[in-house]
């Protein structure tokens, strides 16, 4: 990836993150998000990831994003005018997020100067076959215990949301 | 030559927004987009890693992490419903029933 291609997709996805916290109307918030997930599945391709690149779309553009909408509307929010913090807490967080940036900058500058050089990949580093070799051997307990979280958290969302509860 | 470390940064950026998002923005589903946007963040800097290292680990615990994320999406917007359903409004500044 060049330097100019990365630096515009960089661009692109900080202005689309920076949609989440200033538009006004939750749907375009949660627009603006989906632009963001996709330009991250992008970075996932120019760093040799395809099928979580691929995931990224499906599960999280496609389904996630998808579940936010649906409440949205389903609660028929509205652009609320006075939604606004306090000024005090915009500039905490403005100052703690410029300060956590820098701190990361730095020690990723110092591990980067250290670290061993970059690995030379095998050409199906990423696939969708040596991904799932490594997700159904050497994970295969964390993996079986997602879907009992994937079963809990739907089943709490059921009960959550229904109406009657008597 | 664009590294690993490139996308290392750009996924400290992503989470800073995320995290400044939670507090600066009122409206609970806001919020709950902010994280999602923190975890995509930890995604990045995890896929980015694995291909620094070339250790295919880091791509599979981005499927972990897409998991809890989708059982908190699930989970927090059926709280959210019902939350809305008693309260008729989603700013957490009304919301404060648990405070001291």
């Amino acid at each position: 990836m060049s330097e100019i291609a990365f630096y515009l997709l960089a661009g692109a996805t900080v202005a689309a993150a920076s949609g989440v916290l200033f538009l006004r109307n939750p749907v375009h918030c949660a627009l603006s998000l989906v632009m963001a997930l996709f330009l991250i599945a992008v970075g996932y391709i120019a760093l040799d990831a395809h099928l979580v690149a691929a995931l990224q779309i499906i599960v999280y553009a496609g389904a996630v994003m998808v579940l936010f909408l649906f409440v949205i509307m389903l609660l028929n929010l509205q652009p609320d005018p006075a939604e606004a913090a306090h000024p005090l807490l915009k500039l905490g967080a403005a100052g703690a997020a410029i300060a956590f940036a820098a701190i990361v900058w730095t020690v990723v500058r110092d591990w980067s100067a250290a670290a061993p050089p970059p690995a030379t990949l095998a050409a199906d580093f990423g696939t969708t076959v040596v991904v799932s070799r490594n997700l159904f051997t050497e994970h295969m307990v964390a993996f079986e215990l997602t879907s009992l979280l994937l079963l809990v958290s739907v089943v709490g969302a059921v009960v959550l949301a229904r109406r009657d509860r008597d | 030559m664009v590294g690993a470390e490139h996308f290392l940064l750009l996924s400290a950026v992503l989470f800073a927004l995320g995290a400044a998002g939670v507090v600066i923005r009122r409206n609970v589903i806001v919020m709950f987009m902010s994280i999602e946007l923190m975890l995509n963040a930890a995604n990045l800097a995890f896929v980015a890693f694995a291909q620094r290292l070339g250790n295919i680990d880091g791509q599979t615990m981005v499927f972990f992490v897409m998991t809890v994320a989708a059982a908190e999406a699930a989970v927090g917007l059926a709280v959210f419903l019902a939350l809305f359903r008693t309260r008729e409004t989603l700013n957490v500044d009304e919301i404060g029933l648990l405070k001291g």
